[in-house]
């Protein structure tokens, strides 16, 4: 028998179609909750949404548990493992493409957009639409006359930049301990990380709120509050998601699971945490300090 | 093509007792299957209604312009039909029809027992269905489905479209999710579960041509669902992304969009050339001349799908520079595509060549893709695109591409592989009424839109002047012979299915590959345990 016999082919499931209802009712709530927001009278739509989001939780609940059902009693061979940990990976390749979409706005209009609409390109449009428009980034007043502020990279991004550092860190030394087998130290390092990264969380709120409330610089503040917002938006989005993925190892750890030379899971964890910490450095350089 | 030995004959060995191997019966079968072979049925089946609604649309469209004036259509519902037959047609005919076949042959061609994750596979598949409901429905709602053109720019898209666009953003996203997941499925399924000795210079090519497509996919649908994401808010939450009032730019849509949809245009030809690759051979009796040579040129193609974007925006403004720099680059890809040509030419050159179903469809291909090929050099001459951009010109171009290239290639793909999917052979008297009624209607309803575009008739209008009337006529007329000729397809495959002579392991004597080693059809699991190589 070679290392290729066994490879687990799984029975029917019934997770994938209702992830695929799920979805149905995520995409079509979402649509219908969208038109209905801009019209002032929220109903179905929302309630369609958040009964495909219940759905879409019901099945990655279930489907992960059966998943590690699956692991813990051996069908997984050597080469499954690897399956996994390809997918994962290209799986963090497909995100690292979707948040390259928005920097790639990012650059073109702090390279392009805004200073030819500052007539630095040497034409005359400029003169006809806003001639008093002056090119600058952080762009704090738009061509039509809007104004607000700059979010400043000192204070709570630079906090934010340490802590989520650091949570890389403490989440390498887990992954460490793990592999030597040091289930103390495991806990203690992934419940650290999981602090840092719920503290990170809590400070991004502190953030939006003061540029809501105070700095007057919101989703609609042309380019510079749109990218601001989306790119810092997804990003918070993807901490919160790879929290929740942390707090369910921690959980799995708590139980005993993982072994120092089988940890798929733990594995892919960590490198989504630390995929979002590199999307977070290049987020603190472009869109706060440069 | 695949270099494998003869008497490799695979040790396909049936004795696994993890899996029945029987298929579950009823309803159930399809919606919880994991089974590549279910799941590459159902992504077929559906691609192939897909063709007849997005069908269905375009002979509407034929119908309003058989005559200047207005016909039946109102604009706005003629602009609707134009956008969601692209969209239908490239999202949910052409890019299913190749997942479909990725997901029956990839496995039975390396010796795989499934795709690497069969359940993931089934999400992929079963997502299509809803996100292509969600995309039709919006055609019922009130103000109307989408009908800004299947490429969405801005400002159409974010200041003058319907309430729809919400709908139409998020069904997008839903496909985007499946697509990313199917490709994933490929490129692991690829690395990870050849069978032992099979070397990556010896993989069949359709293998290799749906590894970079696959890699295209994960690489660019992402891109499309950030700009789809920036329209919904630039619509609906205010944002300016793409409004020059609040420092964005409606070019840079433009840019966002085709960097996502040049590779997305590989994505639906690279997969043909892999079938093409696999056919040629097996009827000519030859080795693929340059095996190793169509690996680099699909190589080639998929790098410099990422530095071609601004050919399709030379007329909407750009530096100089750029205009020169996406002009040398696009045509550039005709190098390695006239590769890929040639070598299909040096295949068939003194072969001991027979013109059964499959040939035909695949020297079509040849012939018809080229034709596509040589006007999209044209094209990409920045002056002389000035001149044709927008025209009539560019949709014959695109359409050679893609019925004649992309359609044609999987339905020579499916005369080849169907008596090994259904285990019966097909009527090769109706195959041959198929192809030949296609085939001709196919170049009277596209071959004159060069003209028409050249006379300087602009696309995507439901009216136009006089003098285009009678070349228009003619077009219309191709189009329902066209769009009729494919229910004989339809006839065809159900009669295969339903019956038939039964097909031997492999029907056609010059055929390679792993996958005519099993019986047809093969059995429900195959290669539970792998063949081994040499």
């Amino acid at each position: 028998m070679n290392a290729y016999a066994k490879y687990y082919v799984p029975e029917q499931s019934p997770w994938p179609i209702i992830g695929a209802v799920g979805l149905f009712g995520i995409a079509f709530g979402a649509g219908h909750f969208v038109i209905e927001l801009e019209k002032g009278q929220a109903t179905h739509g929302l309630y369609l949404l958040l009964a495909g989001i219940a759905t879409i939780l019901f099945m990655i609940v279930g489907w992960f548990r059966h998943v590690i059902i699956e692991s813990m009693s051996g069908l997984y061979s050597k080469q499954m493992d690897i399956s996994f940990r390809q997918g994962m990976s290209w799986f963090i390749f497909s995100e690292v493409m979707f948040f390259a979409a928005f920097f790639g706005a990012l650059f073109f209009v702090r390279v392009f957009s805004v200073p030819w609409l500052g007539g630095h390109d040497g034409g005359v449009t400029h003169q006809i639409l806003w001639p008093h428009f002056k090119a600058q980034w952080p762009l704090i007043i738009t061509p039509k006359g809007d104004k607000t502020q700059a979010m400043p990279w000192l204070g709570v991004p630079l906090i934010n930049t340490v802590i989520l550092l650091t949570s890389s860190v403490t989440l390498h030394f887990a992954h460490v301990s793990l592999e030597k087998n040091k289930r103390k130290t495991l806990t203690v390092c992934l419940g650290l990380t999981i602090l840092l990264g719920l503290s990170f969380l809590f400070f991004q709120a502190t953030e939006y709120y003061h540029a809501y409330t105070e700095v007057g610089l919101t989703l609609k503040s042309g380019v510079y509050g749109n990218t601001f917002f989306m790119l810092t938006g997804f990003h918070g989005l993807h901490v919160t998601l790879g929290s929740i993925f942390l707090i369910v190892l921690f959980c799995r750890v708590l139980k005993g699971h993982f072994t120092p030379d089988k940890h798929f899971a733990f594995q892919a964890g960590s490198w989504y945490w630390h995929f979002v910490d590199v999307v977070w450095l290049c987020l603190f350089v472009f869109v706060y300090v440069l | 093509m695949t270099t494998l030995n003869p008497e490799m004959s695979a040790t396909i060995n049936s004795t696994s007792h993890e899996h029945h191997h029987m298929p579950p019966r009823g309803m159930m079968r399809w919606l919880k299957t994991t089974n590549h072979k279910d799941i590459g049925t159902l992504y077929l089946w559906f691609s192939f209604i897909m063709f007849l609604i997005g069908g269905c649309m375009a002979m509407l469209i034929r119908v309003e312009l058989f005559e200047p004036g207005k016909v039946i259509l109102d604009p706005n519902l003629f602009n609707q039909m134009t956008t969601v037959h692209g969209l239908i047609m490239v999202f949910g005919a052409v890019m299913p029809a190749f997942t479909g076949l990725a997901n029956w042959l990839i496995p039975l061609m390396i010796g795989a027992p499934d795709m690497a994750l069969p359940r993931m596979n089934n999400w992929s598949f079963w997502i299509l269905p809803f996100a292509f409901s969600i995309l039709l429905s919006t055609l019922f709602m009130p103000g109307g489905g989408p009908n800004f053109g299947w490429t969405f720019y801005a400002p159409l898209s974010t200041h003058y479209s319907s309430d729809s666009t919400a709908l139409f953003v998020f069904s997008i996203h839903i496909m985007g999710i499946s697509s990313i997941m199917g490709a994933m499925n490929v490129i692991v399924t690829i690395f990870n579960l050849r069978a032992p000795g099979m070397k990556w210079m010896n993989l069949p090519l359709f293998v290799w041509t749906w590894l970079i497509t696959a890699f295209l996919l994960i690489a660019v649908m992402p891109v499309l669902a950030g700009v789809v994401t920036m329209v919904l808010t630039d619509k609906f939450f205010g944002t300016s992304f793409f409004d020059a009032a609040g420092g964005g730019d409606p070019v840079m849509f433009q840019h966002i969009f085709w960097f996502f949809g040049h590779p997305e245009v590989y994505i639906m030809i690279l997969p043909a050339f892999g079938i093409i690759s696999s056919i040629i051979p097996a009827f000519s009796r030859k080795k693929l001349f340059g095996y190793s040579s169509m690996v680099y040129a699909t190589v080639s193609i998929a790098v410099l799908s990422f530095i071609v974007w601004g050919h399709h925006m030379f007329t909407t403004g750009m530096p100089l520079f750029s205009e020169l720099f996406f002009m040398y680059c696009t045509m550039i890809i005709a190098v390695p595509t006239g590769v890929k040509v040639f070598n299909w030419v040096a295949t068939m050159w003194r072969g001991s060549l027979s013109f059964e179903p499959p040939m035909l469809f695949a020297i079509a291909f040849v012939i018809l893709f080229t034709i596509g090929g040589f006007s999209g050099l044209m094209l990409a001459i920045t002056p002389a695109d000035f001149q044709y951009h927008n025209t009539y010109f560019v949709v014959a171009h695109f359409h050679y591409v893609l019925v004649t290239g992309a359609v044609f290639a999987i339905m020579a793909a499916a005369y080849y592989w169907l008596p090994k999917w259904t285990g019966h052979m097909y009527s090769f008297k109706l195959a041959n009424w198929h192809f030949w009624c296609s085939v001709i209607s196919v170049n009277v309803l596209f071959f004159p839109m060069h003209f028409l575009g050249l006379a300087g008739m602009p696309r995507r209008i439901p009216d136009y002047a006089l003098q285009f009337a009678n070349l228009n006529k003619i077009v219309s007329l191709g189009g329902f012979a066209f769009g009729l000729s494919q229910l004989l397809f339809f006839a065809l495959v159900i009669k295969c299915i339903r019956g038939g002579e039964s097909a031997p392991a492999k029907p056609w004597d010059g055929a390679e590959g792993l996958e005519w080693t099993l019986p047809s059809p093969p059995p429900y699991h195959s290669f539970t345990t792998p063949p081994e190589v040499e």
